[in-house]
């Protein structure tokens, strides 16, 4: 220990005493999100690194939120201090628009973007032109404790309604044991407890805007939807369900004490892990909730990894973002860190792999789910807009985020659901008339 | 009687002790904990009832080594804070010796105007510094933090210097300049040693605050500049258990200045007090 | 100024001081009036990063938006709330404290410096521990104790976030004031006190008539500091409840970076900065103008 601090500290006195001796280089700075397979990213990369050593990264890894900030700050006013960026679906067809990104066109051959699932595609792109590169996708699914449901005799459908979601969690309700019937997301965010809340909507047949962009939040179906989630997380949710994000629940459920956990499917590599787990094997997988529709019921996301037009290392950058989604990074990611860690939803060739779907037993599910989302058809009804449990309009993160404290307020008791959708209505409404979209 | 009174005083102390030792422990408890849980492993970190009695590991530790180079970071918060305080106090010591020795009718109202320009909320400003550090091509460089930092505690420090000045008798000064002292001279062999306190004091503060901040360092550098506040941020929420790598993090980032601080402990508290303590 | 100074050195001293305070001054000025400008220049446009192409004078359509959120008068009173509330804790708890470790005890010095630690934390660093180590319903300390006596563990963040905020920006500003008061106790004239005692006088009597107002100028400190501080407090919030649920925790900082930093919308987020400067102004007009009164009338 003590050697490599006087190592390091040595490196730093050398390389602040001379910095022309890195100049040669190309210096690639990535703005990354701090999730476990972008941390794996940053880890692997020292393998691109040795194959380009006239590229040297460099990382900058933030919090989510912070991270959406930062970027956008930055690419808007020309910034250029980032040459790659991680952004979602949300962004990229924004930006894109915008000109802000580089186009992604003429990729290698051996690249095979065929091989990437269209719905992803879609989502990362602009009138068919690419401008991020699919890191790894999500879908929305159904994880529920194997062993809980054998002892109430319980079966889960491969598709269960919201209804019988909770009619399970009723059952399965027993917080003097430490096990809370049902975790959801309820703390307050556009990309917390309203990307799920979206899909919940979207199933009891709600849309958060009419063809002329009028919200519909105090509309009955979202009532329903809204009452329903109260209802369901305040009864047999955990305490502090208003602030559980994805990190909270997962933390719940790894330590055995949520029976059914509706969210993310990346969440299935971190509930089988046993290192982190207490339940690996009790772990159950089924697709996301429907209710009077399936259309919109489990929501589609993507990180990728994009170029600001701003970049003075454009080159080196893409060098780097097509090595990190390329299907060798993928076989890389298999060899260091198991099969099962391989970055999910974005190839279809990973779920072509035999051993991946051994080995990873939520591959199933995440396909099936993946396949069935369409960001262009979220509702029952029409929409202007694309995206699941979001719209793509530059909006709608502050509307999403002012409605997700009206619900997570309903949630912690400080406002009726009527209130609540009241409130959110009037909020949506001023965003909508002062961006202008009518008078 | 006279035993009895001297039980009754012994008794007094040890419930004042007692007291005071709760407090201090109670106080002290979250630094503690957060100190604990960062040898904690993940799963025992989110144990439930929680741990006292465990393997310590310096997993965690190891983790964030591997991740992140932490002497990177705090190299940066160090340069940042030291440079900063330096360049805070090359200014803020002439115009508190003015304002103190040289009262005019507007020196209290440019003292009143200098707290007032810390009104601004940062966020309310975030896009037109950005704008200005962009423009600069000051963006992740350290001059930028330094320069933003120094603006942020100069009202602050000239209040401290200012009033620490106050408390030295014009007589001395005057006495100094009667003996023909020029006023290099008159600063640097009466002034600066008389209230050597006061500026130790300011120093440690301007430190914490630089060290401390949290906004500006995080919305103006990405990698190169990127203080240790920026280290915390990228360890704050991410996917899957965190809470003991949070700990460790946190430790890291804050040992130094607590450090520091304990052991200036005289100084700082002496120098805070604005000269409201004579 | 001294008569002993001739009229001529008089003149060049004068000189002097104005070069000195000129850097200070200079900078300051340059570092409130370029924002300052542009922040006003923006709060009349129509300026939003994500629409760049389109910057139109609006007039005050920025302000009236930002005055007529629905969060603004809770954001006003939130934040009057806070500051009001931690003022109270701190110089209340911080009076009581440092009293107490004013009278010598066994390890007076190690507890002296476990008080003031909590004031060195980084404010995120202080909110992330108490949101997750420590107020967490699930594996939070206060949990356990909670369980521990039979008692259905709080959701802090949930139930009382508010009162959740202000312990914890309470928590890191205690020590603050618990340094200032401690150092001013040791300064207090040990025989007054005796001889107060020996005239039959009570510890609340020589606590009220001797202690407190030789306490009066370090808690004036106190409250200006910490006002400064506290008015646009921001860390704590964001990393914990941010701003919710509903508006309950929204404060004037919180409220811009809110409806206006979160999108980008630059013209309504510096209208928002304009409207908090104002109101800070006046909400510390009358508290500076006393306390920095005090301040600087000393001798």
């Amino acid at each position: 220990m003590k050697k490599l601090i006087k190592n390091v500290a040595l490196a730093a006195v050398a390389a602040s005493l001379f910095p022309q001796a890195l100049a040669a280089q190309a210096k690639v700075t990535i703005g990354t999100v701090n999730n476990a397979d972008m941390i794996r990213m940053q880890k692997l990369s020292e393998v691109f690194e040795k194959e380009n050593p006239d590229i040297d990264l460099d990382w900058v890894i933030l919090e989510e939120n912070t991270l959406r900030q930062r970027l956008t700050t930055d690419i808007a006013t020309q910034g250029g201090q980032f040459d790659v960026v991680t952004i979602g679906m949300y962004e990229t067809p924004i930006w894109g628009a915008k000109g802000w990104l580089e186009k992604l066109e003429n990729l290698p051959a051996s690249y095979d973007i065929d091989d990437v699932f269209p719905s992803v595609k879609e989502g990362l792109s602009v009138d068919g032109t690419l401008y991020a590169l699919p890191f790894y996708g999500e879908g929305s699914m159904t994880y529920y404790r194997t062993d809980l449901f054998e002892k109430h005799a319980l079966t889960m459908p491969q598709q269960p309604s919201w209804d019988q979601m909770m009619d399970f969690a009723k059952k399965l309700h027993d917080p003097d044991n430490g096990v809370y019937g049902m975790c959801l997301r309820g703390k307050a965010g556009w990309g917390e407890n309203m990307a799920l809340m979206t899909t919940i909507a979207n199933a009891f047949g709600a849309r958060w805007f009419d063809q002329k962009w009028k919200p519909e939040l105090d509309q009955k179906a979202w009532k329903e939807a809204m009452q329903f989630y109260v209802d369901l997380l305040g009864q047999y949710g955990p305490p502090g369900a208003s602030s559980n994000g994805f990190n909270e629940n997962l933390a719940l459920f790894n330590s055995g004490k949520c029976a059914m956990w509706v969210d993310a499917t990346v969440a299935g590599s971190f509930l089988t892990d046993s290192s982190q787990s207490v339940v690996a094997d009790k772990v159950g997988f089924s697709l996301a909730p429907s209710q009077k529709t399936r259309q919109g019921a489990s929501w589609l996301w993507a990180w990728g990894l994009a170029i600001p037009k701003t970049s003075d290392a454009k080159t080196a950058a893409q060098k780097f973002t097509l090595w990190a989604t390329s299907k060798k990074y993928a076989q890389l990611v298999a060899e260091t860190h198991g099969v099962a860690a391989m970055p999910p939803g974005t190839r279809q060739s990973t779920y072509a792999n035999a051993e991946y779907l051994e080995k990873a037993p939520f591959a199933k599910m995440t396909l099936l789910s993946m396949e069935k989302a369409d960001p262009k058809k979220p509702s029952m009804h029409p929409v202007p807009y694309v995206g699941i449990q979001f719209a793509a309009i530059p909006e709608f993160q502050s509307i999403a985020t002012q409605v997700g404290k009206f619900l997570s307020g309903a949630l912690a008791g400080s406002m009726t659901v009527e209130q609540a959708a009241k409130s959110s209505q009037r909020a949506t409404e001023r965003v909508m008339k002062r961006a202008r979209y009518y008078r | 009687m006279h035993l009895t009174l001297r039980h009754q005083k012994q008794l007094k102390t040890l419930v004042i002790g007692a007291l005071a030792w709760g407090i201090a422990l109670l106080l002290f408890f979250p630094i503690f904990w957060m100190l604990l849980t960062s040898f904690k492993t993940e799963i025992e970190a989110f144990s439930t009832p929680p741990s006292f009695l465990f393997t310590p590991t310096l997993e965690n530790y190891l983790t964030i080594n591997e991740r992140s180079d932490y002497f990177h970071f705090a190299w940066n918060s160090v340069v940042v804070s030291v440079l900063s305080t330096l360049l805070g106090m090359l200014v803020a010591v002439p115009a508190a010796y003015s304002m103190a020795f040289f009262e005019t009718k507007r020196t209290k109202s440019t003292l009143l105007w200098m707290l007032s320009t810390k009104m601004l909320p940062p966020v309310g400003v975030l896009v037109p510094i950005y704008l200005l550090v962009k423009d600069a091509g000051l963006l992740d460089t350290k001059a930028a933090l330094i320069v933003i930092y120094t603006l942020i505690n100069l009202p602050i420090m000239v209040w401290m210097i200012y009033t620490y000045f106050k408390e030295i008798p014009k007589d001395i000064l005057e006495a100094a300049r009667m003996d023909g002292a020029t006023l290099l001279q008159e600063v640097t062999s009466v002034l600066l040693p008389m209230s050597k306190g006061g500026l130790a004091s300011t120093i440690l503060l301007s430190l914490i605050l630089c060290w401390n901040e949290a906004f500006w360092s995080l919305n103006l550098t990405s990698s190169e500049a990127a203080p240790l506040t920026a280290l915390v941020a990228s360890y704050s929420s991410p996917e899957g258990l965190f809470w003991a790598k949070l700990s460790a993090v946190s430790t890291l980032a804050c040992a130094p200045i607590i450090i520091i601080g304990w052991f200036s402990q005289k100084q700082l508290v002496r120098g805070l007090s604005f000269g409201a303590v004579k | 100024m001294s008569s002993h100074v001739s009229n001529h050195a008089k003149n060049s001293t004068h000189w002097m001081s104005r070069l000195l305070v000129m850097p200070s001054v200079s900078m300051l000025l340059l570092w409130m009036i370029i924002p300052l400008a542009m922040t006003l220049y923006f709060s009349t446009i129509q300026y939003n990063l994500l629409y760049p192409e389109d910057n139109a004078f609006v007039g005050f359509e920025n302000y009236s938006y930002f005055i007529e959120d629905p969060g603004f008068w809770p954001g006003i009173s939130n934040t009057l709330i806070l500051v009001g509330s931690v003022l109270l804790i701190t110089v209340v708890l911080g009076t009581l404290i440092s009293v107490l470790v004013n009278t010598p005890f066994w390890g007076q010095g190690i507890v002296r410096i476990l008080l003031i630690s909590p004031f060195f934390i980084m404010p995120t660093v202080n909110a992330l521990v108490w949101k997750n180590l420590l107020l967490h319903p699930v594996s939070g300390v206060f949990a356990h104790v909670w369980r521990f006596f039979g008692a259905e563990p709080v959701d802090w963040f949930a139930q009382y976030p508010l009162f959740s905020i202000i312990m914890i920006v309470s928590w890191q500003w205690l020590p603050f004031a618990i340094l200032l008061l401690m150092t001013a106790l040791q300064s207090l004239d040990q025989e007054q006190q005796e001889a107060a005692r020996l005239d039959g006088a009570g510890i609340w009597s020589i606590f009220y008539h001797l202690t407190l107002p030789h306490l009066a100028r370090p808690i004036t400190v106190v409250i200006m500091i910490e006002t400064i501080f506290l008015l646009s407090l921001f860390a704590e919030i964001f990393t914990t409840t941010g701003g919710g649920p509903g508006y309950e925790t929204t404060n004037l900082a919180y409220l811009i970076y809110d409806q206006a930093l979160l999108q980008y919308d630059v013209g309504m987020a510096s209208a928002g900065g304009v409207v908090a400067v104002v109101l800070a102004n006046i909400a510390a007009f009358f508290l500076i103008r006393a306390v920095g009164k005090s301040l600087t009338d000393h001798k």
